[in-house]
């Protein structure tokens, strides 16, 4: 049996850590803990990298092939960090059929990114989600975890816009 | 909790009710809440105690209304009255209308076939329950399906109860829930699991969310019942990580159906345990298919395993696993309550029951709908779906996601069932359902889907992992007017092979939407086709020659 003081200290002194720590001991630091400890991870840190893949490996006592095999396997989990602000665009069917493929080519147009792209400023980052299924309010988009629905272009443009500008004030 | 307890809680919510004359209901789930109906609630609640109604009137969260296209929707309990569309600055006049004239600006016909032709058994307490207080459910006769069978028939009762109503999983193949009930009874381990798959990943389809959203006690009940038919003591939703409220509201339920003793050690006082975790999926797909949901729940990769071994003997951990769909436990406590012969009585011959479906698409009237098995097609699209926007045509229907194909006109008096909908090369699948009308490029939405299909293959088996990739690809030409008769021949041919030689359920059922596609709408796949010129087209793509050789 695996006792306290053999559970890893964390890489360093941020207080984040803290969460990914209390995650695995909740799990008994057991290996299928692996998919909830990333998950706790990328909530706290918006991504992970191999400090943190290092630091959950030993502390669940797995390869590090395998978190690394695991992160990369779930579309879920990132690997880069994100812009300040984060643009989810929805491609599930009833958005696809309702205009998203038109959105996502105006933002391509105006500002060059694609779905997993941040703006060269940092600033935002565009993300394609599988189906948040809102799928009665199509196309949705999110803002920064916020809902809209029935978006257009022009509104999503829009809204980048603003982003951008303000953060240059 | 003992069948006298519970009987004690529905008695004093009963007494608290009487006292109140009025009840607003604003819908709190994901799709009304994106569009501000919390910010609504509490206009409406803070209007309520300012005029001093606040014990006669109750403001109270219930689940999905269903009509999701007219969000944030209102309904007036007494007055029978659904608002739409309505916004903060609307609760004065809203309140207003308490057993007065309606808000007519507001006002959402309830008489339309939307409502009226639809029969609800998994959505039943929708429109009733707060889907955050156990209380609710408790009242609404939640609980006493799993108090009762606990207290008065055996494990061998229910799985018979099970088998006699018809039921039949509703994550899409139809496999007779009381056969895999009875198999996982048989099975012989020291642990066994129950494990509700809530991994909705069909894009188009939100049942499941909705479900777990309006009401989780349902899911909860349902899973305790099964555990106690199959002998399992533990158990685990495996839920998308893209749904936060259904995740944090079923959280909140396993809270406090602990608290009350309907999970956990000794249930009902019957020497019966429980315990219930919740475990997040991580945007996968393939994870919907039972052997890498399992995968998946032990912390690896969701990868597909060959089965046999099926879950039933062999599954979590090696352990006999009992792996439903949502809505599938969401229909054991109705089952239990009001008997296996009345729901044996809705339906078709082989499908029994009703069935959700989440509506969307090209049609006026998207949202949830619950509706018997066997209705026809036109009268779920052009009756409760309300036809079809902006003066257009009707053109085709999806069902069953990326596994489904998509169903022409001639079709749509065609009976929704489990076998009807395979017969004409779709399948009923999760309950997602897509209209489109005459502006949709049908092999673009081929293309949409083998797009997806290809980015979710979990590369375990060859056929799926690179058949996928080349059908994309040979769509893609077709699309761009490049591809010669040759192309489609091989389109055609790889369609048969990735069917045939993949391993799991993703894989085998890829190609079904170009399959349905080609057979209903071969004309869009011909108009793009280019005539000879085959060698200059092999010139610039060096795969394919090849692929000739061999």
């Amino acid at each position: 049996m695996r006792t306290y003081d053999q559970v890893p200290p964390p890489p360093d002194d941020d207080k984040r850590w803290r969460f990914v720590g209390t995650t695995m001991r909740s799990h008994g630091y057991k290996p299928h803990a692996l998919i909830e400890t990333l998950h706790t991870v990328q909530e706290y840190f918006g991504f992970l990298d191999e400090k943190a893949f290092k630091y959950v490996a030993h502390g669940l006592r797995v390869p590090l092939s395998r978190v690394y095999e695991v992160a990369t396997f779930y579309h879920f989990f990132n690997m880069k960090p994100k812009g300040k602000h984060t643009c989810v665009v929805c491609t599930g069917t009833a958005c696809f059929i309702k205009g998203v493929p038109q959105i996502l080519a105006a933002l391509e147009k105006e500002y060059h990114i694609k779905p997993g792209d941040t703006t060269s400023d940092g600033k935002v980052s565009l993300m394609a989600a599988r189906c948040v299924g809102a799928c009665g309010l199509a196309p949705v988009v999110t803002f920064d975890g916020e809902f809209v629905g029935n978006a257009s272009p022009e509104k999503v443009l829009a809204k980048i816009r603003e982003w951008k500008d303000d953060d240059a004030g | 909790m003992t069948p006298d307890e519970l009987k004690e809680i529905i008695t004093q919510e009963q007494q608290i009710e009487q006292t109140r004359e009025h009840h607003i209901c604003v819908c709190t789930a994901a799709g009304c809440i994106s569009s501000n109906s919390l910010q609504v609630k509490d206009a409406l609640a803070k209007e309520v105690k300012a005029r001093g109604l606040a014990d006669k009137c109750q403001v109270k969260g219930v689940g999905c209304l269903g009509l999701c296209a007219q969000g944030p929707l209102v309904h007036m309990r007494e007055e029978d009255r659904l608002y739409k569309k309505v916004v903060p600055e609307d609760a004065p006049e809203i309140l207003d209308s308490l057993g007065a004239k309606p808000v007519q600006r507001l006002e959402c016909p309830t008489n339309i076939p939307f409502f009226q032709r639809q029969m609800r058994v998994v959505l039943e307490n929708f429109w009733k329950i707060d889907p955050e207080r156990i209380q609710d459910y408790i009242a609404a006769d939640g609980y006493s399906a799993l108090i009762n069978a606990l207290t008065e028939l055996s494990p061998i009762d229910i799985i018979n109860e099970i088998i006699h109503s018809g039921l039949r999983g509703r994550g899409g193949a139809g496999y007779p829930t009381g056969l895999k009930w009875s198999t996982v009874s048989k099975a012989v381990g020291d642990v066994k699991y129950v494990v509700c798959n809530a991994d909705e990943g069909d894009p188009g389809a939100f049942m499941d969310r909705s479900v777990l959203e309006s009401d989780p006690h349902r899911v909860l009940e349902g899973m305790a019942i099964a555990a106690y038919a199959v002998g399992a003591s533990e158990g685990y939703i495996y839920v998308r990580a893209e749904y936060p409220l259904a995740i944090k509201r079923l959280r909140n339920a396993i809270k406090q159906a602990e608290r009350s003793g309907f999970l956990g050690q000794n249930i009902g006082g019957a020497r019966f345990s429980f315990h219930l975790d919740v475990r997040l999926g991580a945007g996968a797909f393939v994870c919907g298919e039972e052997t890498a949901l399992i995968a998946s729940i032990e912390g690896k990769r969701g990868t597909p395993r060959p089965r046999p071994p099926y879950p039933a003997q062999h599954g979590l951990w090696g352990r006999p696993t009992l792996i439903n769909n949502v809505e599938t436990f969401a229909n054991i406590p109705s089952i239990l309550r009001r008997g296996a012969a009345w729901y044996a009585s809705i339906g078709t011959e082989k499908s029994k029951g009703t069935k959700v479906f989440a509506l969307a698409g090209q049609v006026n009237n998207t949202g949830l709908i619950e509706v018997p098995m066997g209705i026809p097609l036109r009268e779920i699209i052009f009756d409760i779906g309300g036809g079809i926007p902006n003066g257009k045509q009707y053109k085709a229907v999806q069902t069953g996601g990326p596994s489904g194909g998509c169903i022409p006109e001639e079709f749509l008096d065609l009976k929704v069932d489990y076998e009807s909908l395979s017969q004409i090369g779709s399948i009923m699948g999760s309950g997602g359902m897509i209209v489109m009308d005459d502006s949709s490029n049908m092999v673009d939405v081929a293309r949409y889907f083998m797009e997806f299909c290809q980015s979710e293959s979990c590369g375990k088996c060859v056929p799926c992992r690179v058949g996928t990739v080349h059908m994309y690809n040979l769509l893609d030409k077709i699309l761009r007017k490049e591809a010669t008769r040759k192309d489609l021949s091989m389109l055609e041919k790889l369609c048969g092979i990735v069917k045939g030689a993949s391993l799991c359920g993703l894989g085998q059922t890829a190609p079904n939407p170009v399959l349905s596609t080609l057979r209903y709408f071969r004309e869009e796949y011909e108009s793009n086709i280019v005539e000879g010129e085959i060698a200059a087209v092999c010139a610039q793509c060096p795969d394919e020659k090849e692929g000739e050789k061999r």
